[in-house]
């Protein structure tokens, strides 16, 4: 057996390999989804079966173990001989959702790490491209109802051949993508990113040996699983149900519902999502590795402390996914799924455990990442744009304080542009960026508020499309909290305001120079019953302006 | 005759004093407790420690912690904010962000409380093009309603004011009519970049520690003027220049992490002297780490440093990463049974178990007296403690020794040390072969051979007095002035005359404010350096010119020079942007004469161990020479294992790895790698 001190330390070494790409990818990207917002995750993926050995901390939360699910059918592909086996110095490229993905725009790089003519490990990433083709600019459909529809599927092939890119395929790509002029200073950062990897990792292996890397790396999977199970061990045995639920699929006006029952037994914890909605003809769908993914999400909010491995994942058993939009199939369309349907699958598992472990879980945060689209030819510059204006909500109220107000997305860690910078770059002014006062849901600690803005479009046409939710219901409060305020869109063109059916989704929104969008996204959930709030903190909430008094009075009403 | 100088540094625990007598090179040291919330009677104390008569001191240059202290603890004075219709909530939206990547929790504090952030109808548009003129009334009126709101200072923050200030020129103007005693920030002022929330934390810790900053210095230089003393008091800024008392809190933010930037101008100052150029910096402490990479002498600095969540400061400031690993830093195993050390810190209270002031836990010093490495006899009854906690808590639980378990735990704490060293070197495209380790602080020396076997590093640098080395910094640091200019146009279709004359400008604008400081200089030089990218990417790249008169060709070449050496990777399809235009002008003063640091009257011809202990190493006792640093000879050459202490610090010498000195003391350690 290894030595704990050994293991300590590869352990460290590895995590550092990992973030060392990460880095590495960031700053080299062009894509500012990658280089400002992260929108990226690298990590280290056993040879045998491609699972997670060790991932990058400062990842896109939402890759949390779900590039194990594209390695091993990778592998899958190889052994069958659907995919050419690897030689040195190639690297596979990848960004079929439903071959273990995510979206299409999150492109995934494998490559196997060679010692001695055989592989040792695989290292890959993904990174979230600003375009992959398809029917909007971006992929952030609100309306398609068909994969086709979303952009360029790649199958896992060899970008990458002994060292050398493929340009016969990468002329492929560029010629169904947009804005393709710069991508291959992306790839080349992607490609980077993982040699860095291969250097640092090969100084680990000289310095310790092939074999006790490889016993640690056991090791670490078992002491993972023991982490984890510890901590599920304060979870008491019981059935814990909740339901989520998403305001449409974008196409077909009804709602879609995230059921899931959690059960803590001495095997671990089970989840049930079988109650769940069946696919949806909307792009809301989402595809296994992402609702896999997604639990593990939760449960790494929950408990930060066990590191991002395999060995914590195998306690956890997600079943009853078959027949519901949460394991979707081709052709279903899935380009919601990385951002919103994610945060969702997320939100039911925090409102499911809160029951069980009230000082472990928050409330409900607002779970949307707000994803309003503007397209138009700007006649100033003469130039076609795209622009996005991404927006955080209030966090839930937990047992310890109140929510945090305009958080980043449950599943990311990205941050928002300065409207300074968007008012260079695009024909748009903002008239005001503030609290979206009176949305923290009520509760002895309330819900963070959530982002009220308001953008003007100075000149030329363009048309707007959103990709939100929690339009129909707000985030939920726990323990007796309030809901959080939902999530609102308002269009104002000329003499009337659009609000759109779907309140939180709608595509293609004509708008000409002085017409305006208002947006208010959603407040935390509130934690626990109002009636136990220090009244000194309401008044000093209502002196802050954050609620009217009337508000106040209303939803902190004492039940003497 | 030059007068004597003096460096005073308040650190958290310690205010340290260096004076040096620049004719014949003699020293004075002082270490007194630092005083708090004032720290001038600390300063005044360690003066008299030192037996300083002040009118024979000619400098005295300063390094305070009260404005990072201010803001850390947000004991900051209270603040106004007149800004933007619809825009005062920017100040608590912040960039959308949370405290930590996992777990959905966290507090966030506003800099500036959301009833004193006002706003009046005004806008500009990105190029500065007036789309709501100033309301005067209305500013009046705010400004009058934060009086009566009991501020002290006011922000003054418009939306695009870089791209066009007057506005903010002119609410200033109005604000000071109607509050003529204001600390008035406007912010385009400090910064001139674009985004709000960046610009506007930067003004409003500004405004918000000029109060207070004034006022601490005003009263110590009237005190040392009540001492005798007759010239200008200066003090330390963040970006390792010193600044005068008179002036020093117009800009104050800017003296914000000042502590940590005087560490490093003591490092390349003795770098220099001892002809090393590549530092990696290494300051171990009781809660944390500070590092930093010297290239060529040159302090890295950085315009983008955030001091704690979503306080981001964009000032030039020397870019130093800490990391959470100290001597108080605490070890314990997790539910996986493996074993941590940090980040959670016993401090300085309780402290390590080992000095008997309550602590329970087992912590990186407890770690190191149990291997021998410090002193059992300074710790007493205390080592005991120490003892059984590493059985009960760590070497139990691991099926190890206690000494096993210690051994484990350093080990550990080193591995996330070199962690962050790499992650400043390495990750940067630099190789730690071509540096030596610069190591201080309490704690640095102790670890720093460990450590660069680590990391491959060849050689450890450890100053005469490593643990007054921020006090030094301030002796030998120059004076500064950096500016930063904005142009964001691609490098094959700027105006290269254009590039020269903001370079000029820039240069002569600085020459200017360091020939209005009456301090003697030997030289003032510029250093010129561009922020550069891709066109396409967000990131920049720092690349230093070799003049103020680069051609277009120039540019390029450089860019992709050190774009390759960072990543690797060519692009010759894609254009390079030309972001930032940095000028640094530096007036250097006379070199200061540092061999005295170490009396040579206590040295010795021969080294002789003051004892021999047993001392763990490599999973065995060692029996172990240790020496009395003072002691040793001016030349010196002995071998591993050693141990040297000396009044401030512990240094360890692995077996195998060889040490000598220099004319200016310093510890020279050649690693041995395996």
């Amino acid at each position: 057996m290894i030595d704990p001190v050994t293991l300590a330390v590869i352990q460290a070494g590895l995590q550092q390999v990992c973030d060392e790409m990460d880095l590495s990818f960031s700053r080299a990207a062009f894509s500012p989804v990658i280089a400002e917002a992260d929108d990226r995750s690298d990590g280290i993926y056993s040879a045998e079966d491609g699972s997670l050995i060790a991932q990058g901390s400062k990842g896109l939360p939402v890759f949390v173990g779900v590039m194990q699910f594209s390695t091993r059918s990778i592998l899958q592909r190889i052994k069958s001989g659907v995919t050419p086996a690897p030689e040195q110095g190639d690297i596979y490229m990848v960004n079929d959702p439903y071959l273990g993905g995510t979206h299409l725009m999150d492109v995934r790089f494998a490559m196997p790490v060679w010692r001695d003519g055989r592989i040792f490990c695989w290292l890959s990433n993904t990174g979230h491209w600003p375009d992959t083709g398809g029917m909007v600019p971006g992929g952030f459909s609100a309306s398609a109802i068909s994969a086709e529809q979303e952009g360029l599927r790649i199958p896992p092939v060899k970008l990458f051949k002994k060292g050398v890119l493929d340009t016969e395929i990468w002329q492929i790509i560029c010629s169904n993508i947009r804005v393709s002029d710069q991508r291959i200073g992306d790839v080349q950062a992607q490609a980077s990113a993982l040699m860095v990897g291969a250097d640092r990792l090969a100084v680990l292996l000289d310095r310790y040996g092939d074999a006790t890397v490889s016993a640690a790396i056991e090791e670490m999977r078992t002491r993972a699983a023991q982490q984890m199970r510890a901590m599920i061990d304060l979870i008491p045995d019981g059935d814990y149900s909740a339901t989520a639920i998403v305001d449409s699929d974008g196409v077909v006006d009804a709602p879609l519902n995230i059921t899931v029952t959690v059960s803590k037994s001495g095997q671990g914890l089970l989840f049930d999502f079988s109650k769940s909605s069946p696919p949806c003809m909307g792009p809301m769908n989402s595809v296994r590795a992402t609702t896999l993914s997604s639990v593990y999400l939760a449960m790494r909010h929950i408990f930060p402390d066990v590191p991002i491995s395999a060995g914590a994942f195998e306690p956890l058993q997600v079943v009853g996914l078959e027949g519901t939009f949460l394991d979707a199939q081709y052709p279903r369309p899935v380009s919601g799924c990385a951002a919103e349907v994610s945060q969702r699958i997320a939100e039911a598992v925090f409102a499911a455990l809160v029951q069980a472990i009230p000082d472990r879980v928050p409330a409900a945060p607002a779970g949307t990442s707000g994803n309003f689209g503007l397209g138009g030819f700007d006649p100033a510059s003469g130039q076609s744009y795209v622009m996005y204006q991404i927006s955080g909500g209030g966090y839930g109220g937990n047992a310890d304080h109140d929510g945090l107000s305009n958080g980043c997305s449950t599943i990311g860690i990205s941050k928002a542009p300065p409207v300074e910078i968007m008012e260079q770059k695009f024909p748009v002014l903002y008239r005001r960026y503030a609290l979206h006062e009176g949305s923290g849901g009520a509760g002895q600690q309330r819900g963070g508020f959530g982002l009220d803005y308001e953008i003007e479009l100075l000149r030329g046409e363009a048309r707007a499309s959103f990709v939100m939710d929690h339009g129909r219901t707000g985030p939920l409060g726990a323990l007796g909290g309030q809901d959080g305020a939902v999530n609102r869109v308002e269009v104002m063109q000329r003499d009337t305001v659009f609000v759109p059916p779907h309140l939180s989704k709608a595509q293609d929104i004509l708008l000409q120079p002085g017409d305006r969008v208002r947006v208010r996204t959603p407040g935390g959930g509130g934690f626990g019953d109002p009636a136990w709030r220090d009244p000194a903190r309401i008044a000093e909430d209502i002196r802050l302006g954050y609620y009217t008094a009337e508000q106040a009075g209303e939803r902190w009403k004492r039940q003497d | 005759m030059p007068g004597l100088v003096a460096g005073i540094d308040v650190g958290g625990t310690f205010t340290d004093l260096v004076i040096v007598d620049p004719a014949t090179g003699s020293v004075r040291l002082a270490k007194v407790p630092t005083t708090l919330p004032n720290q001038a009677p600390g300063v005044l104390n360690a003066l008299d420690e030192a037996g300083a008569a002040l009118e024979e001191i000619d400098l005295i240059v300063h390094g305070t912690t009260t404005t990072t202290n201010a803001v850390l603890e947000r004991a900051l004075a209270r603040t106004g904010l007149i800004t933007t219709f619809g825009f005062r909530d920017v100040f608590e939206l912040g960039r959308r962000t949370r405290p930590k990547a996992y777990g959905m929790t966290g507090r966030f504090v506003p800099i500036i409380p959301r009833d004193l952030r006002l706003e009046v109808p005004e806008r500009m548009d990105a190029r500065g093009t007036v789309l709501t003129a100033l309301d005067e009334t209305a500013v009046r009126s705010a400004a009058q309603t934060l009086i009566e709101m009991g501020c002290e200072a006011v922000v003054i923050h418009f939306l695009h004011a870089y791209a066009n200030p007057s506005h903010e020129l002119r609410a200033a103007q109005i604000v000071a009519e109607v509050w003529p005693n204001a600390y008035i920030t406007t912010g385009h002022s400090l910064l001139s970049e674009s985004r709000e929330y960046e610009r506007g934390v930067t003004a409003a810790v500004n405004a918000s520690v000029q109060p207070l900053l004034e006022r601490y210095v005003t009263r110590l230089a009237d005190k040392l003027a009540d001492r005798g003393y007759r010239r200008d008091l200066l003090v330390m800024n963040g970006n390792g220049g010193m600044v005068s008392a008179r002036t020093v809190s117009k800009e104050a933010v800017k003296t914000v992490m000042s502590g940590p930037a005087s560490g490093v101008m003591a490092a390349i100052a003795t770098g220099r002297r001892a002809g090393r150029m590549n530092l990696l910096t290494y300051d171990m402490g009781g809660t944390s780490t500070d590092v930093a990479m010297i290239r060529n002498g040159r302090a890295p600095v950085s315009n983008e440093i955030e001091v704690e969540y979503a306080m981001p400061i964009h000032v030039p400031m020397v870019d130093v990463r800490t990391v959470g690993a100290g001597g108080g830093s605490i070890a314990r195993i997790d539910a996986g049974g493996m074993l941590r050390v940090g980040p959670e810190s016993a401090g300085s209270s309780p402290g390590p178990i080992c000095y008997g002031r309550g602590g329970t836990k087992v912590t990186i010093s407890d770690a190191n007296l149990l291997l021998g490495r410090l002193p059992a006899g300074r710790f007493g009854q205390a080592a005991l403690a120490a003892r059984e906690a590493m059985a009960e808590q760590i070497a139990a639980p691991l099926g190890l020794s206690v000494e096993q378990a210690a051994e484990a735990v350093v080990r550990i704490a080193n591995t996330h040390m070199a962690g962050a060293i790499r992650m400043v070197s390495l990750s940067v495209g630099a190789d730690p072969r071509d540096f030596a380790l610069f190591a201080f602080g309490g704690a640095g020396p102790l670890h720093a051979v460990a450590l660069a076997r680590e990391l491959a590093v060849p050689t450890v640098l450890i100053p005469a007095r490593p643990g007054i080395t921020n006090a030094l910094g301030c002796v030998v640091a120059d004076l500064r002035q950096d500016f930063v200019r904005t142009l964001n146009q691609p490098v094959d279709r700027v105006d290269i005359d254009t590039v020269h004359a903001i370079f000029a400008e820039q240069e002569a604008e600085g020459r200017k404010l360091i020939g209005a400081e009456n301090i003697r200089l030997v030289n003032v030089r510029a250093e010129y350096s561009a922020d550069m990218q891709f066109v396409g990417q967000t990131h920049l790249m720092r690349v230093a010119l070799p003049h103020g008169q680069p051609s277009r060709q120039d540019l390029q070449r450089l860019f992709e020079e050190a774009y390759h050496q960072r990543f690797r990777v060519d692009l010759p399809s894609i254009k390079a942007n030309l972001v930032n235009l940095n000028v640094s002008v530096i007036g250097e003063r006379p070199e200061m004469d540092l061999s005295a640091l170490i009396d040579r009257s206590e040295r010795r011809a021969e080294a002789v161990p003051s004892e021999w202990r047993q001392v763990w190493f490599d999973g065995s006792w060692v029996h172990t020479p240790v020496y009395w640093r003072d002691h040793l000879p001016l030349s010196l050459s002995l071998s591993g294992p050693a141990i040297i202490e000396q009044m401030d610090t512990t240094v360890m010498i692995e077996p195998d790895c060889h040490v000598t000195s220099d004319p200016d003391g310093n510890l020279i350690v050649e690693v041995r790698h395996d």
